[in-house]
């Protein structure tokens, strides 16, 4: 059996060099490591408490001493946050039974302590493909738990922040998820979705989505895309330290779960869609939303994509 | 059963249901005891994309900027997200999350709301349409799933056999109602041979459970014996470690 906890520590020994490592690239404590003040992490139920899933052993997969999700508590900028972070290498980052509970208890503590010893803010580092199909149901009811969570402690008047840059994206559920956070974070290698390119061709067929045109699946599903028409709020370059000051920036930003809020969003989405229904292909949204160089938008570096001004309403409260 | 039997059944003192674009529906019903409540739902099998769940968001948000405090009752037969290039690209994760958001805020305002599944719901449709109600009815003809067993086959690369003699040993992978009725998914089973109405006035006069107890019930049903314990040791550890 694998111990993560021991693979990864060998990964990045040098602490003080993880704020400048490609968060696409790190381990899920090392992408904690990095993104709060060095050595505040404080981790709850922990690898060396090997609380794993049940589940696996009858589909002869092999577990991870914390399923697959670290989660805790720390500090960003000297205040008090709680974070949780999915390892998108252990079975996709997926939701299971105990890895979905680990981030349910952790929204549950920050809901319930908000306005007294509470955390500043929840930070997600998703890194998921969404459900544990071995575990299907355990994971899906996790999705729906955490998603009434995070409203819970939005509602008790604290942010959660979507941090999304790993190799698994937020897939499925974790698309969901992500969009029900107050802010959101992105980085160039980000995919937020629902259903996976792959899942829509074998459904639909090649002609309708072509999983293997990995250009089509970062404009249809990428965090250009996203940024550009309001589904994330900020683009960062990749590191770790990119991740951080973005999250220290927005946290204080971060809107009020109420009715306003989501006329606000209803209203936003609908017009989205009024503007943009009938596209087929990123680049014909940016075309149509004025933007200059469309073609060129998927392709360009990072320092030129965030000198673009971005269309009307991409940057917003409703959410 | 169909939607005409399901309305005839819950609402035999009556109701207006309009069906519209998308496979939407909206109106309202009396309830006895409960007066008028809101129905939205979305009907024949049809999959939920970024159209009917921005036309379902826009029935709950109404009912909840109107005030008062009518329950909501989701009529649900529909089929899994829409699984289309053109939804992902027009962010259904945004449309699915605002569905699951404007059910929530109207629980947190003070209406009852409750899902009642009498067809298909799987995956991200399941998510937004049925989980996102404080409670979540199973009538006949109910499917809920996360994903087939054929797909769950492929991707596990377990043999369809092996994974139907397993789902009747555990109900934490196999679709249907049983086993998300086991987990704490599925609040409540109602059989065509019951009055349907009673039943949708007794539930309704039930004040919700006071927050999500899913992972309760599930323990209690055992069907999903540690995802309670867990958040709970979760929640101690933090508590432990609060003001640090």
């Amino acid at each position: 059996m694998t111990n993560p906890a021991q693979t990864q520590a060998a990964n990045l020994s040098n602490q003080s060099q993880l704020p400048d490592a490609d968060w696409y690239e790190a381990y899920a404590r090392d992408r904690v490591a990095g993104l709060l003040d060095p050595d505040t992490f404080v981790e709850f139920i922990g690898p060396e408490q090997r609380v794993m899933s049940p589940h696996l052993a009858q589909f002869d997969l092999t577990g991870a001493f914390d399923d697959g999700v670290v989660v805790g508590r720390g500090r960003l900028d000297g205040q008090k946050v709680f974070i949780a972070a999915q390892q998108g290498w252990f079975l996709g980052g997926a939701f299971g039974e105990v890895h979905g509970a680990k981030v349910l208890g952790l929204l549950r503590a920050a809901r319930d302590s908000a306005g007294k010893d509470g955390p500043r803010a929840v930070l997600l580092l998703l890194d998921t493909g969404g459900v544990r199909l071995q575990e299907a149901n355990a994971g899906e009811l996790a999705i729906s738990e955490i998603i009434g969570a995070i409203l819970e402690v939005r509602n008790a008047g604290v942010p959660v922040l979507a941090l999304v840059g790993g190799r698994a994206g937020a897939f499925g559920g974790g698309g969901i998820i992500t969009a029900c956070c107050s802010r959101i974070i992105v980085s160039k290698h980000a995919r937020v979705s629902v259903t996976g390119p792959e899942v829509i061709e074998t459904n639909k067929g090649v002609e309708e989505f072509d999983s293997k045109d990995r250009a089509l699946v970062w404009r249809v599903c990428g965090a250009r895309t996203r940024y550009l028409t309001g589904g994330a709020d900020r683009y960062v370059k990749g590191t770790i330290k990119d991740f951080r000051e973005a999250a220290i920036a927005l946290i204080p930003h971060a809107p009020p779960f109420e009715l306003a809020t989501l006329k606000a969003e209803q209203k936003r989405l609908a017009d989205r869609l009024q503007q943009f229904g009938d596209c087929r292909d990123a680049t014909e949204i940016w075309r149509k939303a004025g933007l200059s160089e469309p073609e060129r938008i998927a392709d360009i570096a990072d320092d030129a994509f965030l000198a673009i001004a971005r269309p009307k309403g991409a940057d917003h409260d409703a959410r | 059963m169909t939607l005409d039997e399901v309305l005839a059944s819950l609402f035999p003192s009556g109701h207006a249901v309009e069906r519209g674009r998308s496979g939407m529906l909206h109106g309202s019903g009396k309830v006895d005891g409960q007066g008028d409540v809101t129905i939205v739902g979305i009907a024949g099998g049809t999959p939920l994309g970024v159209d009917g769940a921005i036309l379902l968001a826009d029935r709950v948000l109404a009912a909840v900027e109107a005030g008062g405090r009518a329950p909501i009752v989701v009529l649900v037969d529909t089929a899994s997200q829409n699984m289309a290039r053109r939804d992902e690209l027009l962010g259904l994760n945004e449309y699915l999350a605002h569905l699951a958001k404007s059910l929530a805020l109207a629980a947190a305002c003070g209406h009852r709301t409750a899902s009642i599944l009498y067809g298909p719901a799987a995956a991200g449709a399941f998510i937004a349409a049925a989980l996102s109600s404080r409670s979540l009815v199973a009538l006949p003809g109910a499917q809920p799933s996360v994903m087939d067993l054929p797909s769950i086959s492929r991707v596990t690369k377990l043999p369809l056999e092996d994974l139907k003699k397993l789902a009747k040993t555990t109900p934490i992978f196999a679709p249907g109602v049983e086993p998300l009725f086991a987990i704490g998914a599925v609040t409540e089973i109602w059989a065509a041979s019951e009055p349907l109405a009673l039943r949708l006035s007794a539930l309704l006069g039930k004040p919700a459970a006071d927050g999500d107890a899913r992972d309760r019930i599930g323990l209690e049903r055992k069907g999903r014996l540690l995802a309670q314990k867990i958040a709970e040791r979760v929640a101690a550890e933090a508590a432990a470690n609060a003001g640090k």
